[in-house]
């Protein structure tokens, strides 16, 4: 990412971003509320577009990608209401490789394939709705969903935000453990702090849309700028 | 004469007529369909046109039917004294519930839902085709359900431009002051607005159960 600003109206959302993420790694890009994390995300997946400088995705820029091409070759995680109320859970994980024209025997393959990656008995959920699962349970599907058509990048939107504390722990293990596996780039969208620090190889701290630190989580504990210090402060209480 | 009597003297006009007044009813609800359903979409996808729309509809059915029926016959084309005039304007009353339906359906979509679909790399018609419409179906089967039990009773009136139908019995009722003969074209409407009621609501149902 280089020199990019959005803005929507008169109001600043970003702000002169650089940023790059190195293959393999998972950067997390925290802040407050409204600090432009979520629109650096969807900066990557072209659901943003930037009013000045590029985003350059796997060497080319977003601008010049078909967005939904673009897409479909990034896995995208959403809190809570991303998966589609009417589809059972196996067509909402090979959504993207129905897009892509798969057969029906591979998709179903691939189905069953991902449920059990994420944790969960293909027999028991393949044609559950989402209604019928629990936040965690969701959110397993929706990272299921994600990497279904095997995307080098993933995106992930406070995908553990609305879950109880034990299961947002076992999540949050697992995916350490699932991105480091698949050796998956990944950037990841939190205001939690200690989300933050234990899933990031690097973090981005955002404050008002420009980054104002950017280096690993040990480096984080220690950096001198406000905005940093005060969410360090919250590791410590 | 009672009811019954009456109808198994005429019965074969009787049954004449309920097929015209049903065939009225099911070519104005399909045309309104095509037409409704698509105009919905557009609108969505261009607010600024939604109010013209949406009002134009909306004005459109608030022409009292029988003098909507009279201000078609003298136009060239759609106009005419016969079934092509009665189905025009049945389907100028039948275009409101199903455009607003479609618009209210569309919209009242979580846009969390929809952005989740671009995000995933879904087109437009993908979008429109796998999310927005599966998902705005009930209310828009809502809207056609409507359209179609107001055609039943506007389709009344279509006997007063020679379109024929149950229309026939009422007028020819009124005119002579005889009641049997009201009811002989009231009740059929009545029970076929109901039944269509019915069975397009199984239709809903089957729309709903099969994604």
């Amino acid at each position: 990412m280089r020199g990019v600003t959005v803005r929507f109206g008169a109001q600043v959302a970003v702000q002169e971003l650089d940023l790059v993420v190195a293959r393999g790694e998972t950067l997390v890009l925290l802040g407050r509320s409204g600090s432009g994390k979520t629109t650096t995300l969807k900066l990557i997946n072209a659901l943003c577009r930037p009013s000045a400088g590029e985003v350059i995705v796997a060497g080319r820029t977003t601008a010049s990608w078909e967005p939904h091409r673009l897409r479909r070759s990034i896995g995208y995680v959403i809190q809570e209401i991303g998966l589609f109320p009417h589809f059972t859970v196996e067509r909402n994980v090979t959504l993207v490789p129905e897009l892509e024209g798969w057969d029906p025997a591979r998709r179903r393959a691939r189905a069953d394939e991902m449920l059990t990656l994420v944790g969960l008995e293909p027999a028991a959920f393949r044609t559950r709705m989402p209604r019928e699962l629990s936040g965690g349970q969701r959110q397993r599907v929706g990272i299921a969903r994600a990497l279904a058509a095997d995307p080098p990048l993933l995106l992930l939107d406070e995908p553990f935000g609305a879950l109880d504390p034990l299961t947002r722990a076992e999540l949050q293990r697992e995916f350490a453990v699932l991105t480091r596996r698949l050796d998956k780039t990944a950037v990841f969208v939190t205001h939690d702090v200690r989300e933050a620090v234990r899933l990031g190889d690097r973090i981005a701290l955002f404050a008002a849309g420009r980054v104002v630190f950017d280096g690993t989580p040990d480096a984080f504990r220690s950096s001198g700028h406000p905005e940093a210090r005060a969410f360090a402060a919250v590791l410590e209480s | 004469m009672n009811l019954l009597e009456f109808v198994s003297a005429n019965r074969a006009e009787f049954l004449g007529l309920v097929w015209q007044h049903l065939t009225l009813v099911t070519i104005s609800t399909i045309l309104s369909i095509l037409i409704g359903i698509p105009a919905g979409i557009w609108v969505t996808r261009r607010p600024s046109v939604s109010g013209a729309v949406l009002g134009a509809a909306n004005v459109l059915q608030t022409i009292p039917s029988l003098a909507l029926f009279g201000l078609l016959i003298p136009l060239p084309f759609i106009g005419g004294v016969g079934a092509r005039t009665a189905i025009v304007a049945l389907v100028v009353y039948a275009l409101l519930p199903v455009i607003r339906n479609t618009v209210t359906g569309i919209r009242g979509i979580d846009p969390a839902v929809r952005e989740a679909a671009r995000g995933m790399g879904m087109t437009d018609g993908e979008l429109l085709r796998l999310v927005e419409l599966p998902l705005a179906t009930a209310v828009i089967m809502a809207g056609v359900r409507v359209a179609a039990v107001v055609g039943v009773g506007v389709a009344t009136i279509a006997a007063a431009v020679g379109a024929g139908g149950l229309g026939v019995y009422i007028f020819r009722g009124v005119a002579t002051v005889n009641d049997t003969l009201i009811l002989a074209g009231a009740l059929p409407a009545a029970l076929m607005a109901l039944a269509i009621d019915a069975g397009l609501g199984v239709i809903e149902r089957r729309l709903g159960g099969a994604k």
